[in-house]
């Protein structure tokens, strides 16, 4: 590819529009149009230089704004059909039974929940098409801001202070007239100028002012923050980076962390606590009328346990290291770990309290309770009687092959095996205990009778560590350093040369906002003695103008 | 006239090199994205399980006699490592099987391990009175070893440990009898 | 008098004044004859002063109720909606400050009004923080969100003025029909504004009880006559109607009969409107954007996005991120209020991409702004009402 030499001596790479140095418009397009598209400063585009291989012409597809937009706009409404019905993880189902979840979304959705669910939609945006597509877009915003910054960087620094009136003419604000002393006015101009603030450079009866150049960048900083972001996120999937987990952990209970080798949780007490009318402000008076109570915390009262340094897993050798009440929106937090009060179950059974009574007379021979998560194997009552437990069931579940079974460790469903000792039975009488159930082998004198039960909750917690948080911070940081920087600056500038004779000419270009710069030039007119100007693409105040009237 | 030919050439051959270097990067980079893209989808956040041929971590967990007991106690030997809760049918179908074997297999250099998940003491005791269990029984009380270090989900769980401490095989459901002697044969040490 | 009862009285005081600073920006429209006479007329004078007082007594109903209950009052969907409308105005007169431009307050005020209005009708007694919304970042990422997305909303309000100035009503075309479809969904919102304030007037109460979708069973209250029944429903209040169709249990018949009542009171509404004008309103409008200078209006469109972009980044986004991993231990989660708040902000993004590299300016800029607003609202109205998720609240 030949470079193109401008009619000014210099060379400007193949694809260039405006003459990097004095902006001459180079194609024939751009002299025949009165306004020159600056959007690159009219520089030549990598991307479109070259279209020969296979990799260029990937290179040139995802360079290209419009497949940027394309794919954006791609994003958006795919996430948006993920919105319709709730997504997999919304979804009350347990296990991971694929077939669950299709029952789910029928039962519920009928017909369009199970297209939903074959379509993938369920869980849209863990599909490897949702993914590659966001790989794409991180893919376009880097080739498309590499295309466009290196030659606009390169441009912006070779700009030369005097231009070609045909560039000067083709701009959108633009103004020729003769004036009575040029010279003159250029010194003022460039002194109002600089009072503004503006960086003014002059050459040979030209002036050109510029203000925030830096704000061009901006585009290109937020980018680079969204790539750190979406690399953040793809960090994620490196081990040892990401730990999501739950636990249900009673209260009394201490349990290992899942995901936090080493860290024990002790639940020492869960609690509800509620708005009521009597201690809630007064002006809540009116909604807890209407709502009734309303849920004002959820908390774990949690103490914090460490394997000490070389123990093994499952030792008891551990160490405390704190005490923490988990509220929602106040996580645990230790070592990188967090972890956040996220449900709650209440009413788990925990303790019932039995008494030994004669049945004839229904006198008491003393009570005892059943710690139904560590029973003990004998209760003494005094006197000579004493319960002896011979079997537990904590969750009874019939009797299966002449044994009673329990269908799991939690206590739902208790029963037991007593075995009664009275003075009257030393050797004992056997009774089989179940909530409303009693069954004897033969009729015994005594029996054991429930007479209260507690309670326990459960806190349901969710463990998280991620590493990438920092990563992700510093992307969005860097993408609003850059969103302000490319929005709340914007790139002016104003030329002013002499033309023939006593005639002057006035340019002017910004990015955005060209309201203030239009004020900036009148602002430098009240001082210096400058042409009219007219913004090519303010059709209405032309209109005005002929009026009479000017702005 | 030579001499421009040469300019002209040497411009020729730098150009080429440009333009080839500008490939590599492209291509270079291209490659990256699709390599991310590739890790994105296959990198699995779903937690690791132990799987056949990783080291067995070490533990440390009492038995019912209050004996510490440490997998690396049986260094040189194989270990026939069980998870189990009274509450599941199949773990109590095949502990009688375990039992039956235990004593032979511990003179061969087969440690049986027999390790509960978090259940009370009076239920781990009366399952070994009931079954007259001989073997070392552990309650993991704290589910770390069988949580976090094992991660243990179905019950029962087996694992069949080498001498060298690598995990040979895992079983997730009830074994019959021959297959209990077959496994245990399988990580004898010569 | 207390907290609460000046609260609500303030807001109202800013009720009337927007009305009032709607009907001096009109003359200030219709009375001037030219661009200058238009910018530095007395009417707009007048109108921005009112406008003023209105915000300042809506800052203090803000403020009021702030003190009243203790938080924030961004908690429920009446006190952000209404906060909403207070960040609309508070954006309008800095863009006035900027360009003098009553056309803006012309069409600016009305649709806070209708935006006050329709959060009216939401319960407004203060209620206590839920657990969830305990946190100071309640306080800084909504306040955030909304004024991104007020400001947003600006450029909206300059597209409008920009199509109903540039847009041929005379002839019939695609453009004509969007922008009285606009004009429709406004009425529409009035629509269910008028109902519901004439139903609760009148008191009307229908209680049932019905199976939810977990089948447990559950009671509800309408406040209009039940076109729709929820599923399984039995009856509780006798002499009022009997519901047209069963629902099934994932659909609430309740916001059904809410919506089918106020769409069709709206087309009532909007029909009596054309019969008496016999016009359609984008026509009526159009007098009043005459004055505006479309390249000012098009300008503000792109100025109010860019100044609105990053705020609403960094509100709906990215404190919304940091809140998110603090409450529910993930910055992310694809609920569908995030999802709408990523697609908004994807929507400005390749508005933005478009308007630079595209050279979409004028009215291809303009209808991006009203569609941009369009799916502001959806995610504020339809995503709260219709798709539940965690932030449904209100």
């Amino acid at each position: 590819m030949s470079k193109i030499k401008c009619q000014c001596g210099h060379e400007n790479p193949f694809g260039t529009v405006l003459c990097e140095k004095c902006g001459r418009p180079l194609t024939e397009e751009a002299k025949d149009s009165s306004m020159v598209d600056m959007r690159y400063e009219g520089s030549a585009r990598r991307s479109q230089t070259y279209k020969k291989s296979i990799i260029d012409k990937i290179w040139n597809f995802f360079s290209s704004v419009k497949i940027g937009v394309s794919i954006i706009i791609a994003v958006l409404s795919t996430s948006a059909l993920g919105t319709i019905l709730p997504q997999k993880f919304y979804v009350p189902v347990n296990g991971n039974d694929p077939n669950a979840y299709l029952d789910y979304y029928e039962r519920l959705y009928g017909t369009f929940g199970k297209i939903y669910y074959h379509l993938g939609l369920y869980d849209m945006y863990n599909s490897w098409w949702f993914k590659i597509l966001i790989g794409m877009l991180g893919t376009s915003i880097i080739i498309a801001s590499l295309d466009r910054v290196i030659p606009l960087y390169k441009s912006l620094k070779k700009q030369r202070t005097k231009r070609h009136p045909s560039f000067m003419k083709r701009q959108r604000i633009y103004g020729e007239e003769p004036v009575v002393n040029p010279d003159e006015s250029l010194v003022n101009a460039e002194k109002a100028l600089k009072d503004m603030h503006y960086n003014v450079k002059t050459e040979d009866g030209a002036i050109l002012a510029e203000k925030n150049r830096f704000g061009r960048w901006g585009p290109y900083v937020n980018h680079t923050g969204l790539i750190i972001f979406l690399l953040g996120v793809l960090m994620r999937g490196l081990p040892g980076f990401y730990v999501d987990e739950t636990m249900w952990i009673r209260e009394g209970e201490t349990r290992e962390i899942p995901g936090a080798p080493g860290y024990l949780l002790e639940n020492v007490a869960f609690t509800v606590e509620t708005y009521d009318k009597e201690s809630a402000d007064a002006v809540f008076g009116e909604a807890l009328d209407k709502n009734g109570a309303i849920v004002s915390n959820f908390q774990s009262d949690v103490k914090l346990y460490k394997e000490k340094e070389n123990s093994l897993p499952g030792s008891e050798d551990v160490e405390f290291i704190k005490e923490y009440p988990i509220v929602v929106n106040k996580p645990l937090k230790f070592d990188g770990y967090s972890i956040f009060q996220m449900d709650y179950k209440t009413g788990e059974l925990s303790k019932m309290k039995f008494a030994l009574l004669n049945k004839e007379t229904q006198k008491s021979l003393g009570e005892f309770t059943v710690d139904l998560n560590e029973p003990a194997k004998k209760y003494d009552l005094g006197s000579g009687s004493s319960i002896q437990l011979m079997e537990y069931y904590a969750d009874y579940d019939g009797i299966v092959d002449g044994e009673p079974v329990s269908k799991s460790p939690v206590p739902n469903n208790p029963a037991f095996i007593f075995n009664m000792i009275t003075p009257e039975h030393p050797e004992g009488e056997k009774s089989f205990v179940a909530i409303q159930q009693t069954l004897e082998v033969e009729p015994n004198d005594y029996e054991v009778k429930f007479q209260s039960v507690e309670s326990r909750n459960a806190s349901g917690l969710t463990i998280r560590k991620d590493k990438t948080l920092y990563i992700l911070l510093l992307g969005g940081i860097v993408f609003m350093i850059g969103v302000i920087q490319g929005s709340y600056w914007q790139h002016r500038r104003i030329w002013i040369q002499k033309g023939e004779g006593s005639e002057m000419m006035v340019a002017a270009h910004t990015n955005k906002n060209w309201y203030s710069l239009k004020k900036d030039i009148d602002k430098v007119k009240e001082t210096a003695a400058l042409p009219a100007y007219t913004d090519k693409q303010d059709k209405d105040t032309a209109a005005d103008t002929m009026e009479g009237e000017t702005v | 006239m030579v001499i421009v030919r040469k300019l002209y050439g040497g411009r020729e051959v730098a150009k080429m090199d440009k333009k080839k270097k500008r490939l590599y990067i492209r291509g270079a980079l291209l490659l990256v994205m699709a390599a991310a893209i590739v890790f994105a989808l296959t990198s699995n956040k779903e937690k690791k399980t132990l799987a056949v041929g990783d080291h067995a971590p070490n533990f440390e967990l009492t038995d019912m006699d209050g004996k510490k007991v440490k997998l690396s106690d049986y260094e040189g030997q194989g270990v026939f490592l069980n998870f189990w809760g009274t509450w599941c049918p199949p773990c109590k179908k095949e502990m009688p099987y375990i039992e039956k074997h235990f004593k032979e297999f511990t003179d061969k250099g087969v440690q049986v391990l027999s390790v509960n998940i978090g259940e009370s003491e009076f239920k781990v005791d009366t399952f070994i009175e009931q079954y007259g269990l001989t073997f070392p029984v552990m309650i993991d009380k704290n589910k770390s070893v069988s949580r976090n270090s094992y991660n243990v989900v179905p019950l029962p769980t087996t694992m069949l440990i080498d001498k060298n401490g690598v995990i040979q095989q895992i079983i997730t459901r009830e074994m019959s009898e021959s297959e209990i002697v077959s496994l245990m044969e399988s990580v004898q040490p010569e | 008098m207390d907290y609460a009862s000046l609260s609500a009285n303030l807001l109202f005081v800013s009720f009337i004044a927007y009305l009032a600073g709607t009907f001096f920006f009109g003359g200030a429209v219709k009375s001037s004859k030219t661009e200058k006479s238009y910018k530095d007329s007395m009417w707009g004078k007048i109108g921005i002063v009112i406008t003023i007082i209105g915000f300042v007594s809506q800052l203090g109903y803000f403020i009021t109720r702030w003190m009243a209950s203790g938080h924030a009052p961004v908690s429920n969907m009446f006190e952000f909606t209404t906060a909403f409308s207070m960040m609309l105005v508070g954006a309008f007169i800095l863009i006035f400050f900027i360009y003098k431009t009553p056309s803006l307050g012309l069409f600016a005020l009305p649709i806070a009004i209708v935006i006050i209005a329709y959060a009216s009708m939401f319960p407004r007694e203060i209620t206590p923080l839920i657990p969830a919304l305990k946190s100071y970042w309640l306080t800084v990422h909504v306040i955030t969100a909304a004024i991104g997305e007020s400001i947003l909303a600006i450029s909206a309000v300059a597209g409008l003025i920009f199509l109903a100035k540039n847009i041929d009503l005379t002839k019939k075309s695609k453009e004509r029909f969007w922008l009285e479809a606009v004009m429709f969904t406004i009425v529409l919102v009035l629509g269910f504004v008028v109902s519901s304030t004439a139903f609760s007037l009148s008191g009307y109460e229908a209680d049932f009880n019905y199976i939810d979708k977990n089948e447990q069973p559950a009671k509800i209250t309408y406040n209009y006559p039940p076109l729709f029944g929820m599923h399984d429903y039995e009856q509780v209040t006798t002499d009022t109607m009997k519901p047209w169709f069963e629902m099934p249990s994932i659909v609430n018949a309740k916001t059904l009969t809410t919506f089918v009542w106020s769409v069709a009171s709206g087309i009532v509404l909007y029909l009596l409107l054309r019969l008496i004008f016999r016009r359609p309103i984008a026509a009526l409008l159009q007098p009043f954007a005459k004055k505006a200078n479309s390249q000012l209006m098009d300008e503000i469109g792109y100025r109010s996005v860019l100044i609105g972009f990053p705020v609403f980044t960094l509100g709906a986004l990215i404190f919304a991120m940091i809140w998110a991993q603090e409450a529910w231990s993930r910055f992310w989660g694809w609920d569908p209020k995030e999802v709408w708040a990523l697609i908004t902000w994807l929507f400005y993004a390749a508005f933005l991409h478009l308007r630079l590299s595209q050279g979409w300016e004028g009215k291809k800029s303009a209808w991006l702004a009203v569609a941009g607003f369009v799916i502001i609202m959806f995610n504020l109205i339809a995503v709260n009402l219709i798709i539940a998720g965690l932030h449904s609240y209100a």
